[in-house]
């Protein structure tokens, strides 16, 4: 099977790799996949006051497809807001990256981490109010 | 200088046809092109000839007596479905129970499926973390039903060399017939079909640096003299075992494979261990968390499957592009089910999703070795960086103690 174009380019060029502070209030960490399934990824995001994602990191563990379709999600959501990131299906990434049948799975744990990353950032804020 | 790119690390696939073996193939393609099934002039004697010549060469790679009892096949999984299907067939009236283990090649694995469908009985024995059948576990499952076992040589996954001189004594001794899908280990660790008590064995020409589409079945003509049921029909050629005209050039270059394996093997063999251990000691000097997978000691030659732990194995897979491997990563298959062989071992399905089999052969080099396990350390140095589970195992972080989503 040969990749895209678009998969060796994210995949040998990742964007935004690393980690953000988990305990920060305003960061939100998604972990999705299992080791066991042979992809896990974790993305983070630094949402400001506005609402806006003003940094957004990550690392996974998996395949070419994995690592490029995490890359890409990165990409996309810094500087959206929340809702908008929010609204990014996987749909989008099969086809930025050209991901054939077997690999949407990918894609799948791509917006998981998005939307997981998403929903432990409101947490946080709501414990945050509810503490204030 | 590094070595010529790309570098093909995945022997156990297949090999390349050595330039010995197509120069004594090329005058069947076109003068000496006969039918070896013609009988009454000279193209098809000449043809004969040469098939003849073949066969005894295959038969004196393997120690079988009679050169009669190689039969000609299209390649090992026909073999393996001719014998174990064919044997199924004919010693109907003796019994139904096939044993056989969980890490054979799907061709036996899927034949034992298809007559479990028809009402055949088969036990799956497990084999230890090594990689191993344990004898007493055969020993224990043969019943007065059974007429066959059939247990691999050498594993194509994790190389790991089965016991099988202690098979052929226990199924000797309980007349049960022994069969063993022989092509990764045949001409690269010890095979003797007499010394072994085999009663048949599936081998294949491309694994041994002859062309792909031939390979052959020895099936033994005395004590017991073996009987099986044809599984095409037509002209009724190796003695009815398998009809269907010779491929005579595919055959001469199988002989020749065969021959060349007989006399340079052994030294082959000693070579080839000695680049994969060295393969070995550079990644695991350079890299913490790798796991060799199977027995090192009973391991054919020329392969070495690791886990790189917290790294996946087609991603890793893909930083190596230019070097021609092998994963047991379910992004490899269309299932998406890490290989079935590295879960019998009890390697966790992270780690079989994490491992890279480097399959060595006759033409890798000290170079290539070395190439090779710097380029594969630095990409998994780097893929590390860009793990999850890394930065976690580098905390202390158990991940075990983590409830993962199963997707």
């Amino acid at each position: 099977m040969a990749y895209s174009t678009k998969v060796i380019e994210h995949y040998e060029n990742p964007r935004n790799v690393g980690t953000l502070d988990k305990a920060d209030a305003n960061v939100g960490t998604g972990l999705v996949g299992a080791p066991a399934c042979g992809d896990v990824m974790r993305l983070q995001i630094r949402v400001n006051e506005s609402g806006v994602i003003e940094d957004a990191k990550f690392k996974t563990f998996g395949c070419g497809s994995a690592i490029a379709s995490s890359s890409l999600a990165t990409e996309w959501i810094k500087g959206k807001t929340i809702d908008e990131a929010e609204a990014i299906k996987n749909s989008q990434i099969v086809e930025e990256l050209n991901l054939p049948p077997v690999k949407i799975h990918c894609s799948v744990l791509a917006e998981d981490a998005i939307k997981s990353a998403i929903a432990d950032y409101r947490k946080k804020q709501q414990e945050r109010r509810a503490a204030e | 200088m590094p070595p010529k790119l790309p570098i093909f690390m995945d022997y156990h696939s297949t090999t390349p046809v050595d330039p010995r073996v197509l120069e004594e193939m090329i005058p069947y393609f076109t003068t000496k092109f006969g039918n070896a099934a013609s009988r009454n002039h000279p193209f098809g004697w000449e043809a004969e000839e040469a098939v003849d010549y073949a066969r005894e060469r295959i038969a004196a790679l393997i120690g079988a007596k009679d050169s009669k009892e190689i039969v000609l096949t299209s390649g090992a999984t026909e073999s393996d479905n001719l014998a174990i299907k064919g044997v199924a067939e004919f010693y109907k009236d003796k019994g139904n129970h096939i044993i056989t283990t969980v890490i054979e090649h799907k061709a036996v694995l899927d034949t034992c499926k298809r007559l479990e469908k028809e009402g055949y009985e088969v036990t799956y024995l497990p084999v230890a973390q090594d990689g191993r059948v344990d004898p007493d576990d055969v020993k224990r499952a043969i019943t007065d039903r059974t007429i066959l076992v059939s247990v691999m040589l050498a594993n194509n996954e994790i190389g790991t060399v089965q016991p099988l001189e202690e098979l052929g004594k226990l199924t000797r001794e309980r007349g049960v017939l022994l069969h063993t899908d022989a092509v990764q280990g045949v001409g690269k660790v010890e095979f003797d079909v007499q010394k072994m008590n085999v009663d048949l064995a599936s081998l294949t020409s491309h694994k041994m640096y002859g062309p792909k589409g031939v390979g052959a079945l020895y099936v033994r003509r005395s004590r017991p003299r073996v009987r099986l049921v044809a599984q095409m029909d037509g002209g009724g050629h190796e003695r009815g075992m398998r009809s269907g005209t010779l491929a005579v050039p595919l055959v001469v270059g199988f002989g020749k494979a065969c021959e060349i394996m007989t006399r340079e093997g052994k030294a082959e063999s000693v070579r080839l261990a000695g680049l994969r251990d060295r393969l070995k000691s550079k990644l695991m000097s350079r890299l913490d968390e790798v796991y060799v997978n199977g027995s090192l000691e009973h391991r054919l030659p020329g392969n070495l499957n690791v886990s790189f732990n917290f790294v996946e194995g087609e991603g890793l897979m893909m930083a190596i592009k230019d070097v021609a491997v092998s994963s047991g990563s379910a992004c490899t298959s269309a299932s998406l089910e890490p290989s079935y062989v590295l879960r019998a071992l009890g390697v966790g399905d992270e780690l079989a999703h994490s491992s890279i089999r480097f399959g060595l052969g006759r033409f890798n080099t000290e170079e290539e070795v070395d190439y090779v396990a710097d380029l594969v350390s630095t990409k998994v140095e780097r893929l590390r960086e860009l793990s999850p589970l890394w930065e976690m195992h580098q905390e202390g972080i158990d991940l075990k103690s983590i409830q993962w989503a199963a997707h």
